[in-house]
């Protein structure tokens, strides 16, 4: 099964790059962590997500859409980074997690998310449903 | 955390370290067998203690400490035995102790050169090719006898009597666990991507069995893939059979049709593929690429990417597939890739081009009975405009293959011909 691993923002990293020697130090960690993952065949894909005073909202409200510049109220809300992993089961990703660096340093937390995968909507779908042609990008990410 | 929740945490701290942990074992005592005896010693340790004290910081390292303590109290114990017989005692007096030097040495050994050795041994060529597959199965990837016997669709007791026969096997050759060096490496390593291969293809195209596809075996491969490409990043042929893997898997989804039939690059929904991995495969394609890769998996990632970066069927670059099957056919001299190149060069450069090939091809003995040569001749035909020649191959076509659906669909073929 495929998860995505969400690391949640900190304080730390909506200040932005901060490239203290603490900084680098927690980098390589973070970088022998995934040379782990990937040794292991578990690894797929991460990416890091610059702080959100970057970052821009698009809202909706019914027909009309506004436009909100970051940066957002809430470090913890806020998600710097994410990682996907292909695993055995929800087991595995919590015990890969766990010997995680600790992303923020002090308190901080991942969210580790399944995918929705075949299975998981074949009920609701009949045969000729799940093999139908689609238009546009829907199925893609391996997202059924 | 209920004690049910406990041990299944541990459980699964375990099945991420068992194969290193098994590697480390299996070289320190040349015998898989007692190297999964003594690992499964080391989680019934941890069973008992880590509810207690917590998960240790390097739950690796803890094992392996745990798994060789009892190895090294199983020697002294033979080691006391033995000593009852008078005339081996002094030889074997002390023995215990460099026993433990040897082990302490040991543990200060690259653990990824451990896990390849444990790789390379269990691919080795003096096994068949099914029994490494099954072996590699059951100490890489962790997978149960039972669903070694269900992935290939045979019985537990053919499977658990064919991995007892590999391990007997690389008992009596005495195999050092290591990996090879020099010039056995090259050949070595072929052995061993092969078997990966063959575990690949058991599951993309599945040989026998109501399932056109299994992708649980496809799965187990790529992972496989992936730690001989962490373990050996500067290998080109490991970084293109990764790179090929990922990108035939990224299609598992969009190959079987409303009615379970496997369906051709040509009618599949691109939508459906999966990008993530046709990413990690173009990357992979290009690492092996920088190494200047020439080799069979890196050239047959080079076509599969052909197709990746097609976003429409009519978009596939033809002209560069052919001149990669031509390379190919170089490389991996084989009649099935003349008949692929065949069809390559008719897309490319038209029917004609295809026939001439297909027809220098026509008396290969490995394709007599073969129904794609004559429907791909009886296709290049038909573009070309001679149906009367086309009908009479596509007919020929339909009377050698066994699948039912494809006889229909060559027999519509010949119809069309009028």
């Amino acid at each position: 099964m495929r998860v995505m691993v969400f690391v949640k923002g900190t304080e730390e990293s909506e200040k932005g790059l901060a490239p203290t020697p603490e900084m680098m130090e927690a980098w390589e960690a973070m970088d022998r962590f995934t040379e782990e993952l990937v040794e292991a065949g578990v690894f797929v894909a991460a990416a890091g997500l610059k702080p959100s005073s970057e970052a821009k909202r698009v809202t909706y409200d019914g027909d009309s859409r506004g436009v909100i510049d970051g940066p957002f109220a809430e470090a913890r809300e806020v998600i710097a980074g994410f990682s996907i992993w292909e695993v055995k089961d929800m087991d595995e990703a919590i015990a890969w997690a766990k010997r995680c660096p600790n992303p923020g340093g002090g308190q901080s937390h991942v969210e580790i998310r399944p995918f929705f995968e075949v299975a998981d909507i074949a009920e609701f779908l009949s045969p000729e449903d799940l093999a139908a042609p689609r238009d546009g990008d829907r199925g893609k990410l391996g997202v059924a | 955390m209920t004690a049910g929740e406990t041990h299944r945490a541990i459980e699964a701290v375990f099945r991420i370290e068992r194969a290193r942990l098994l590697a480390g074992l299996a070289r320190m005592t040349r015998d898989i067998d007692r190297a999964e005896e003594l690992a499964q010693d080391a989680l019934v340790t941890a069973l008992a203690e880590w509810p207690r004290t917590g998960v240790p910081a390097n739950p690796g390292a803890w094992l392996m400490t745990a798994a060789k303590r009892r190895g090294i109290d199983a020697i002294r114990r033979a080691a006391m035995q033995a000593r009852k017989q008078e005339e081996i005692a002094r030889e074997l007096d002390g023995a215990p102790d460099s026993v433990a030097k040897a082990i302490e040495a040991g543990m200060d050994d690259d653990l990824g050169d451990e896990l390849l050795g444990l790789i390379f041994t269990a691919c080795h060529p003096i096994l068949s090719a099914d029994a490494r597959a099954a072996l590699t199965l059951r100490v890489i990837g962790g997978l149960t006898t039972d669903e070694i016997a269900r992935a290939f669709l045979s019985n537990e007791a053919t499977i658990a009597q064919r991995i007892v026969r590999a391990k007997k096997t690389i008992g009596k050759a005495g195999l050092a666990f290591a990996v090879p060096r020099g010039r056995e490496r090259a050949a070595r390593l072929s052995s061993v991507l092969e078997v990966v291969y063959l575990i690949f293809n058991e599951g993309y195209a599945a040989t026998a069995g109501e399932d056109l596809v299994r992708p649980g075996l496809c799965f187990e491969a790529q992972r496989l893939g992936r730690i001989l490409a962490g373990l050996m990043p500067d290998d080109a042929e490991v970084l293109g059979l990764l790179a090929l893997m990922e990108m035939q898997a990224s299609r598992l989804q969009a190959r079987i049709g409303p009615d379970g039939a496997l369906l051709t690059l040509g009618e599949q929904d691109r939508a459906r593929w999966d990008r993530l991995l046709i990413e990690r495969g173009l990357a992979a394609l290009a690492r092996a690429e920088a190494l200047d890769g020439e080799g069979t998996y890196v050239l047959q990632a080079a076509l599969a990417a052909c197709h990746a970066r097609a976003p429409r069927y009519e978009d596939t670059d033809w002209r560069r597939i052919a001149g990669l099957y031509d390379r190919l056919a170089r490389a991996m001299p084989s009649a099935v890739v003349e008949l692929n190149r065949a069809v390559a060069h008719s897309m490319a450069f038209g029917p004609e081009a295809g026939l001439r090939l297909v027809d220098a091809l026509a008396d290969a003995a490995a394709l007599r009975n073969y129904a794609p040569l004559p429907a791909a001749r009886g296709d290049f035909l038909f573009r070309a405009g001679r149906f009367a020649e086309a009908r009479a191959a596509f007919e020929a076509a339909a009377a050698l293959t066994r699948n039912a659906r494809e006889a229909a669909f060559l027999k519509a073929r010949a119809e069309e011909c009028g």
